[in-house]
């Protein structure tokens, strides 16, 4: 059979080409405010109306990093050219840094947990979803329904006894804990995603492993995962960015040693003012692992579903 | 290389029996082709061989050894599958690798690479060996499908319709390739096929399969010529038998016999009964006529330089003629 699509015309690809710039704007706009806030001044953060053009500095940086408290006179009126560019930086408004602030320990806290969580979500979902889709387990379709059904309530909605659940187990602020409760969040969505990818992959090639002299497992990893990757990559991707994001929980359940990044970058403002320089550069650091994560993973989305070589 | 032996095995899917109490041995070194229909059992059979599925009931042995309970790979058969289920994400040299790569035979590269070398040239892919598995023509992938059952001396190949995809040439060439592989090494075959060629030219042993029961089994030439049934005859012949009724021509006809059975070779040309030819078909090294006789048609086949038209009349008799029962069953 030959059917032919006719080539879009010169009205039509513009018209295309101008909803997707228009789309990508929309998008965009608010990114690209947060990382232009972030090298803004305080003053220019706040001006009204807001500046587009303004002297960039990396002040709001330096205060997300620092702990600063105000000098005495007798030192302000000391000059050090001794000390380093930040330092400088920070003695221009009358401040002096006192320490590293929280925020590296925070930023590292949601990598551990983000990717942590991803791991163990991908891991076990891949294994719960290959079972489903290969082997007769009892009550499949209750079971599929039963992990699909624990996605049917907002997280949140069982903050209360997963609090007390966490406090009573000595869960509470730690990564564990929240590696364990993004987990079991998100292996429904992966147990899911991941199901009907493999779904899609025919069983002639596992058998055709199995006749070649490797096991089940073997040819799981050898023959079904290669072509899953498409699949297992996208979720991946989802699951790290519900991890990552995750606000609620992380305020309820973190306070010190296991605090995500979100739950801290608001408390910032508090900090001296309204510092919104330094809430955007947090912000804009924050988003980098996931976009850099997504990148890496972007070949794996666009390849698209490979045709097989089995014939139907 | 190993005998192989099926001992009353059945195989139920929900409803549908697709193999019932077969029965079948499998000599050491012997090439067994299995014919019928599609659902007749023969695919359901050589995975039974191969351990992707279990029977109900029965006992499978290869090399005298149980297999029940075996995985695949314990029971060391290869297969060639009717879809070819070649590995997507590798190259044709990777699915050619793969049988010899695994921990069980862990082969060691140079070997591997003489294999793969001497079986892509016998199935003539050689040049395309690094192209990606999904890049090949249907045909193509049907080889090296074959390739990667070739490249092992496992105890049973179990082919599906190995050569269905193929061009006319290449199946032929393969057709000898496959026999040389059983008669010159010795090599057991089980092997399910719809074309009467293969089954003729390369089979040592035929089994007919018929809605999950094996209704005859024997040598090519046993079946062709006492064949069991008018179904186990339907099997093989080209043209077909023609199935007529008992009486239609003068002569004995045994107590019972509902149907006469009718080879061209055991239709006279020249002395009997008038027939009308309708058709005349020239095949080049024979010449078919076909043939209407007291209102029924049968198909039958001439010298190839025959001047015989359409409308001209020949007269035929039946020379030793089968006969079948109202069952189909033979009984003379």
């Amino acid at each position: 059979m030959s059917f032919s699509v006719t080539e879009p015309s010169r009205r039509q690809k513009w018209i295309a080409g101008s909803l997707v710039v228009g789309y990508a704007l929309i998008t965009l706009i608010p990114l690209l405010w947060i990382i232009a806030t972030g090298f803004k001044s305080s003053a220019d953060s706040i001006a009204y109306p807001p500046k587009v053009v303004f002297q960039p500095t990396v002040e709001g940086y330096v205060n997300l990093f620092t702990t600063q408290t105000r000098m005495g006179e007798d030192l302000r009126a000391e000059p050090r050219e001794d000390l380093p560019w930040y330092e400088q930086l920070v003695r221009e408004k009358g401040n002096t840094i006192v320490g590293a602030s929280r925020y590296s320990e925070r930023f590292f806290n949601s990598v551990i947990i983000g990717f942590g969580s991803t791991f163990f979500a991908i891991l076990l979902g891949t294994m719960a979803a290959y079972a489903f889709s290969r082997f007769r387990v009892p009550l499949k379709d209750d079971l599929l329904f039963f992990i699909l059904s624990t996605r049917m309530m907002p997280p949140i909605a069982v903050a209360v006894p997963i609090f007390l659940m966490f406090r009573n187990l000595g869960l509470s602020d730690t990564h564990a804990g929240m590696i364990l409760l993004y987990t079991a969040i998100n292996l429904s969505l992966s147990v899911w995603l991941i199901n009907g990818f493999i779904d899609e992959i025919p069983v002639e090639y596992e058998e055709a492993a199995l006749i070649d002299g490797y096991t089940r497992f073997q040819a799981f990893y050898k023959v079904v995962l290669p072509q899953a990757t498409t699949g297992i990559a996208s979720t991946a991707i989802f699951c790290l960015i519900f991890a990552w994001n995750e606000y609620a929980l992380a305020v309820l359940l973190t306070s010190g040693t296991a605090q995500t990044a979100p739950p801290f970058i608001p408390t910032i403002i508090g900090v001296g003012g309204q510092d919104w320089p330094a809430v955007a550069a947090g912000a804009t650091i924050f988003l980098v692992p996931v976009m850099v994560f997504t990148i890496l993973l972007r070949k794996h989305l666009l390849r698209g579903i490979t045709f097989g070589a089995v014939r139907k | 290389m190993a005998k192989v032996i099926l001992d009353q095995v059945t195989k139920t899917f929900g409803d549908v029996v697709a193999l019932d109490n077969v029965s079948m041995t499998i000599d050491d070194g012997s090439f067994v082709i299995l014919l019928g229909p599609t659902g007749a059992g023969k695919t359901t059979t050589l995975r039974m061989v191969s351990g992707l599925d279990t029977p109900d009931a029965g006992e499978i042995f290869i090399g005298d050894q149980p297999m029940i309970g075996l995985t695949p790979a314990q029971r060391d058969v290869a297969m060639v599958f009717q879809q070819y289920s070649l590995y997507p994400h590798m190259t044709v040299r990777q699915n050619l690798e793969f049988p010899l790569k695994s921990p069980i035979l862990k082969t060691p590269q140079s070997m591997i690479d003489e294999k793969v070398e001497a079986v892509s040239r016998v199935l003539q892919i050689a040049h395309k060996l690094d192209n990606k598995a999904t890049a090949l023509s249907g045909g193509e992938m049907q080889r090296v499908s074959i390739g990667r059952a070739l490249v092992r001396s496992p105890s049973i190949y179990l082919m599906d319709e190995p050569l269905s995809s193929l061009d006319a040439k290449l199946r032929a060439d393969l057709r000898i390739e496959l026999k040389n592989i059983q008669a010159n090494f010795g090599q057991t075959l089980l092997y399910v096929t719809h074309d009467q060629i293969e089954a003729m030219t390369m089979a040592t042993h035929v089994g007919v399969l018929d809605h999950g029961k094996l209704v005859q089994f024997g040598s090519p030439r046993e079946i062709y010529e006492n064949p069991v049934s008018i179904y186990a005859a339907s099997r093989l012949g080209q043209p077909r038998i023609n199935i007529l009724p008992a009486d239609l021509f003068k002569g004995p006809v045994p107590d019972g016999a509902k149907s006469i059975g009718l080879r061209p070779e055991q239709i006279s040309q020249g002395t009997g009964e008038e027939s009308f030819v309708t058709r005349v078909e020239h095949l080049g090294d024979q010449t078919r006529l076909h043939l209407k006789f007291k209102e029924q048609d049968l198909i039958t086949v001439t010298n190839a330089h025959t001047s015989l038209q359409r409308g001209e009349t020949v007269k035929i008799r039946p020379h030793k003629p089968f006969f079948f029962d109202a069952d189909g069953a033979r009984i003379a």
